[in-house]
């Protein structure tokens, strides 16, 4: 199969003096249908890379070849057609003055006729259960919803790939939930390839792949488990651990044996009343 | 702050005015305000405050709204009007001090004045109170559209317009927010002289500033990202519909026009 997003070499710098650049040498492949997750901390360069698969940075070396299309002058608007994306901030990103003028926005700059428009702005907005507020303003609006509403405009324009530019880390648990359910249920139902980078363990959990950065270099890969059970390496790159891993480790410091391997939190329930049993 | 400025406000509503298409209530609003600089005599000007009364009156609201809305210039009007009662020479002179005297033209002009502030202020409060600010900064996207041969940028003028709306409540949430957490730090807003309250001003103003430059990053990077070029080639989701009463009100102010050309001397 071949790759829907290919980076060769990537680097970027945000000022040519830099003396670190924001991503160093980034290859990286993704295939369609996949869900891959990308973490790191603070000043990793994972925003940087999501904004230069779209073209909104332009790289200081390497190549970007986003389906059939190269990253060029030329090639730029059909990439971003190809490419939705939903970034961190629901408040700034909003455009419309209502929810249905936001989910129309992308598809007038597409020129879509307006009757087209009517209809996907319906379904799509049915897609994220916010039908129902249509003509509101985004003021009259929750974080989650404005989330929402960001990726119905998204989906309205019928991408292969979502972007989510660490979209739920503006947002409350319960927003942040939604979210991921909405993003879940429709890369089921469109058959999206879905990008997120993000801070929440729990995120990246539900991701195929795991890519961890640091310093603007890519120095892990691998499934959400494999990654997972690096443990309290993970707190050393500057990132959480899932709950599953946490409870383990206080576990094996009270003098518990515990499983080597990675567990989801189902997984621990199981070894918990198992090992239990056994006793 | 947002709760006594009826200025630019708008009420909900469903009255024969509200449903009017909005470029209609544009035109019709500035139409009105031009001619009644040609009312001069008594008689035109009652006919125009009745042909007012009848407008706010189909509109549903509470009449308080639109002397709200006169409320706030109050003073302005008092003082043009005092100048002209007490400056205007000609017709009998009823009393006479220094420069100042109260003369019978005086008197009349300073009255008429008076009623014209009022009605205008009574039209567009009328036309603000009863059409969404989204409607309006349609209408004057397609009232401007005649220009763009002439290089006027009329997408660009209008998309900023809807923008600056759009973000006029989030703003206010914000200033709400570096005001109080101004406050929590011990920065007196509105005590004091003149120069101290406006030295109190600098630490909501500068933090609001830059906080609008980063949304105008964000904002302009999340546009790129959903294709926005610029005007060219955009199809349009919202439009508005010309109907039949929004032409018969067009006509009722043509009806308006002559009947005062009429009875003006």
């Amino acid at each position: 199969m071949n790759p829907i997003i290919e980076l060769n070499n990537l680097t970027f710098r945000y000022h040519k003096t830099d003396e670190r650049p924001a991503l160093n040498d980034v290859s990286l492949k993704i295939y369609p249908g996949e869900w891959v997750a990308i973490i790191g901390h603070n000043g990793s360069g994972k925003s940087t890379l999501a904004k230069t698969i779209n073209g909104l940075l332009a790289p200081e070396a390497g190549s970007v070849q986003v389906g059939d299309y190269a990253l060029n002058e030329e090639n730029l608007w059909s990439i971003r057609h190809m490419v939705g994306m939903v970034f961190q901030n629901p408040d700034n990103q909003f455009v419309g003055a209502t929810v249905e003028d936001d989910v129309a926005f992308g598809m007038e700059n597409q020129g879509i006729p307006r009757e087209d428009m009517v209809t996907r702005v319906e379904e799509a907005l049915k897609q994220v259960r916010m039908n129902e507020f249509a003509t509101r303003e985004p003021a009259r609006l929750s974080g989650g919803q404005k989330q929402r509403v960001a990726i119905a405009g998204i989906v309205a324009l019928r991408p292969g790939i979502i972007i989510l530019d660490e979209a739920t880390s503006m947002l409350d648990p319960e927003g942040r939930e939604e979210v991921i359910a909405t993003i879940k249920k429709i890369k089921e139902d469109n058959d999206l390839t879905v990008l997120s980078i993000t801070h929440d363990i729990d995120e990246a959990a539900n991701a195929n792949r795991v890519l961890v950065m640091r310093q603007g270099e890519l120095i892990d890969e691998g499934t959400p488990e494999k990654i997972f059970s690096a443990g309290p390496k993970l707190v050393e790159l500057g990132l959480d651990l899932p709950f599953p891993e946490k409870l383990k480790y206080s576990l094996s410091e009270k003098g518990i044996d515990v499983p080597e391997t990675y567990l989801t939190e189902e997984g621990m329930v199981d070894w918990l009343w198992t090992s239990v049993l056994k006793k | 702050m947002m709760n006594k400025l009826i200025l630019g406000r708008y009420l909900p509503g469903d009255s024969l005015i509200h449903r009017l298409d909005p470029r209609a209530k544009l035109v019709a609003s500035f139409y009105f305000i031009a001619i009644i600089f040609l009312a001069n005599n008594l008689w035109s000007y009652l006919f125009l405050g009745a042909f007012t009364l009848f407008c706010l009156w189909l509109s549903k609201i509470d009449f308080g709204f639109f002397l709200r809305g006169v409320k706030p210039l109050i003073w302005l009007i008092l003082f043009t009007v005092a100048l002209q009662i007490f400056f205007t020479s000609g017709g009998d002179v009823y009393w006479k001090w220094s420069v100042f005297q109260l003369t019978e033209f005086g008197l009349k002009n300073g009255i008429f004045i008076f009623c014209r502030f009022v009605l205008i202020i009574f039209m567009s409060t009328l036309l603000t109170l009863t059409t969404p600010p989204l409607a309006l900064s349609d209408a004057i996207e397609y009232l401007l559209r005649p220009l763009k041969p002439l290089k006027v940028p009329v997408h660009e003028i209008s998309l900023m317009l809807s923008i600056a709306l759009r973000f006029v409540p989030t703003l206010m949430d914000e200033t709400e927010k570096i005001m109080n957490a101004q406050r929590a730090r011990g920065v007196d807003f509105g005590e004091g002289n003149l120069i101290q309250k406006m030295k109190a001003v600098i630490p909501l103003l500068i933090p609001l500033f830059v906080s609008s430059f980063n949304r105008a990053d964000d904002l302009a990077t999340a546009m790129e990202a959903r294709g926005y070029q610029g005007g060219d080639g955009r199809t349009k989701y919202r439009i508005l519909h010309w109907s039949k009463k929004d032409t018969i009100v067009i006509l009722t102010f043509a009806v308006l026009t002559a009947v005062l050309m009429y009875i003006r001397n």
